[in-house]
């Protein structure tokens, strides 16, 4: 079982690399993220939003919906950790 | 208000009065990095870091269980699960009220603010809500880990 699961992590690390080799070169200006996406932000954020701090407008409203399960995360974590550990004490 | 030096669990003098005293300080700092993040560098995730830290610094010098009366194991336990309820509640009253999932515009039928107005106050609502989780989510780790879920006496 577990050879399996190793296997199972190295197949799915093995796409993932490959999946990266599509992947335009890092910080390349030619880039879609670098010709629409980020200039949009800069531009329009501020008149969109009223938001003077870009970094806020994006992470609360034009990628709430990342910043939402950021939050789960954070809330899996704990939930997790409750069910590992917390034990009552016996009275 | 409670007198915070009966306690005994903490032995050093300078730790105990250094805590009391930047405690409160580290809270208020916490509270405006999380309503200074429109203007400033921060938001909710760092301002409930910062919160939560002040309450694991409490029960570093002064134990466990006086952390737990600032902060009781079941309003841990409610702020942990109304944090993400704000946000997520957040999110689909946008979509109750016609806009799409997190399109705080849409709230605007809500209470008339004006829709750029209310993009602007739903970052705000939002980043309260994920303050509040991380604050009482990294109190929550920090008694679970530290005294192996006991929940009693820790470092």
């Amino acid at each position: 079982m577990k050879s399996l699961a190793l296997l199972a992590t190295l197949v799915t690390g093995a796409l993932l690399l490959y999946g990266t080799k599509d992947f335009p070169a890092w910080g390349d200006p030619q880039a879609p993220a670098s010709t629409y996406l980020s200039p949009v932000y800069i531009e329009k954020a501020v008149e969109q939003t009223h938001v003077p701090n870009i970094v806020t407008a994006v992470l609360g409203d034009y990628r709430g919906y990342d910043t939402m399960f950021e939050t789960v995360v954070i809330y899996c974590a704990g939930m997790a950790v409750v069910s590992v550990l917390w034990r009552r004490k016996e009275e | 208000m409670r007198d915070i030096s009966e306690h005994t669990a903490g032995e050093d003098l300078i730790i105990k009065t250094s805590v009391r005293l930047m405690v409160p300080f580290i809270q208020v700092f916490g509270l405006y990095v999380i309503v200074h993040g429109h203007y400033s560098p921060g938001g909710g995730f760092q301002g409930g870091v910062i919160l939560g830290a002040s309450f694991i610094l409490l029960a570093l010098a002064f134990g466990m269980k006086t952390s737990q009366e600032y902060m009781t194991i079941h309003v841990n336990a409610v702020f942990n699960n109304l944090g993400p309820a704000i946000f997520i509640g957040v999110g689909v009253l946008c979509a109750l009220f016609g806009g799409l999932f997190l399109d705080y515009s849409a709230l605007d039928k809500l209470i008339p603010l004006g829709p750029v107005e209310w993009r602007s106050f739903g970052i705000f609502l939002i980043e309260v809500g994920v303050g509040v989780a991380v604050m009482s989510i990294m109190v929550l780790l920090y008694w679970n880990l530290s005294s192996g879920g006991a929940m009693d006496e820790g470092l």
